[in-house]
């Protein structure tokens, strides 16, 4: 097993920084905005993003968290994963969304997750906001407004994402040979 | 990864402890889809349920068939008062031809202990047993202990007193093992004549002096008397098994500590459980049917998931 490193602790903050940016620029002063972080892993950046907007732009943007499970389109075709909280303070009506999660791959992940927030009412815009982009694997047709890093990788290839917030020594982004 | 020991729900004496924390973390999240304006997840959408009700019920078929449209499955529902097994068919017959319209999971309430087991013996679908005659009613006792888990925090080293007609209830067996399963202790409690001879074995405490077995517990599950299944004369009269294990508001308010009311329902008021002390803040008999729809739901995804 193969393993490179794609983003270091001092990238991944300037990455961040580079999102964080791109997202003022869009934004503004944030009356409208909220960020949704999908479970498992997604969250973890949701709130690193929400860490450094608050430090550049002095705004407390509303996080909530996004659990897909019960709207993935693959139940009954592979093992089952476990639930995780979703936790949603806000109303969703009207708002913009900015929906966050690690790794973009095949995209079904951002299409449960579009399903699974009509629950919560009807955003008046939804743009997603990835910090690993890989290109080449998509499956529906989802791309995402802001990307941390685009890479080229193939179907058996995987990202390991290991965050300080998820419990890791250091902020780490790695890209794994399976063979 | 988390999934079930088992591919059917036959009874809580082949589930493990985990297979029970799984199910019961799988309803807190349910419970939370619940609570939102759109209780609905397409979980289930590509599968069908057929609810074969051999004997009657309310609460149970109500709450499953809520469970598995809030899953978005597809639901058929049959009861014998409208079937051909009026006209003579076999179980086996009567379930096989429903299978042959493609039906891939199979909840079933009858009146032989052991029915759903046969079933599964002999059929591919998913079976959950929704209460086989005097034998287990698993749904039912899950819904419970999460119900006290809900309440106190935690099963494990709670004292639960079950109350009331034990020789016919499938609810008190589920229960017992339930209980014991997740470290609680079990007392039983009724007239001599309800008790099952060698209830002792399966390690419960055994009380026939009602107000030492409330005394006692933190949570007392009152059993409805089985009018239905008593083809003998267990006591004397109602009333006299009102006056001596009838649960009333007076009895709860002398002991030293609160404790919780549990019911299956549905209730004899005024026999097992009076009215005050059914609507007293004591009760969580209503939390409990809250609980049973998220309980069910999180026992036909976790079921509709193993056959992956």
């Amino acid at each position: 097993m193969q393993k490179k490193l794609i983003l270091d602790s001092d990238l991944l903050d300037i990455t961040i920084s580079r999102l964080c940016q791109q997202l003022i620029e869009n934004h503004s002063d944030f009356a409208d905005s909220v960020i949704i972080g999908l479970q498992p892993r997604g969250i973890y950046l949701a709130d690193l993003i929400r860490q450094k907007l608050k430090k550049l732009a002095g705004k407390e943007v509303p996080v909530g968290y996004l659990d897909v499970t019960f709207h993935r389109d693959d139940f009954r075709r592979r093992e089952i994963t476990k639930a995780s909280e979703i936790r949603i303070p806000f109303i969703i009506e009207e708002k913009k969304v900015i929906l966050v999660d690690d790794v973009l791959f095949t995209g079904r992940t951002v299409r449960a997750a579009l399903e699974a927030m009509i629950a919560f009412g009807r955003p008046s815009k939804v743009e997603l906001l990835v910090l690993i982009d890989r290109r080449y694997n998509r499956d529906l047709p989802i791309a995402p407004d802001y990307v941390g890093k685009t890479v080229n990788t193939v179907q058996s290839q995987k990202v390991l994402v290991e965050l300080v917030a998820q419990g890791h020594q250091q902020n780490k982004i790695w890209l794994i040979n399976k063979d | 990864m988390s999934r079930l020991s088992q591919k059917h729900l036959l009874g809580i004496k082949d589930l493990t402890e985990k297979d029970i924390e799984l199910i019961f973390e799988t309803a807190d999240t349910f419970k939370d889809v619940l609570n939102r304006p759109i209780k609905k997840v397409p979980s289930l959408r590509d599968v069908t349920i057929a609810n074969i009700f051999f004997e009657n019920s309310t609460r149970t078929r109500l709450s499953f068939e809520l469970a598995e449209k809030r899953l978005s499955a597809d639901v058929v529902n049959f009861s014998t008062s409208t079937s051909s097994v009026k006209k003579g068919e076999t179980l086996l017959d009567t379930v096989n031809n429903i299978l042959a319209m493609k039906v891939d999971m199979v909840v079933m309430r009858h009146a032989s202990p052991g029915a759903p087991h046969f079933l599964a013996r002999h059929i591919n679908a998913n079976i959950i047993n929704a209460g086989d005659g005097t034998h287990e009613h698993p749904t039912q006792a899950l819904l419970d202990t999460y119900s006290i888990r809900e309440t106190l925090g935690t099963v494990t080293g709670k004292r639960v007193a079950i109350i009331g007609d034990i020789l016919h209830s499938r609810v008190a067996l589920s229960n017992i093992f339930a209980l014991q399963k997740l470290g609680a202790k079990v007392l039983v409690c009724g007239p001599p004549t309800l008790l099952p001879k060698f209830i002792k074995n399966l390690g419960v405490q055994v009380e026939l002096d009602i107000n030492k077995a409330l005394e006692w517990c933190d949570v007392a599950n009152v059993l409805r008397i089985q009018l239905e299944r008593q083809q003998l004369k267990y006591f004397s009269s109602l009333r006299e098994y009102a006056l001596y294990y009838g649960i009333t508001k007076a009895r709860l308010d002398s002991l030293k500590k609160p404790i919780i009311i549990m019911h299956p329902g549905p209730i004899n008021r005024g026999i097992e459980l009076s009215s005050d002390a059914a609507d007293s803040a004591h009760s969580i008999i209503l939390d409990q049917v809250e609980n049973g729809v998220a309980i069910r739901m999180a026992v036909l995804y976790l079921l509709a998931g193993v056959t992956a």
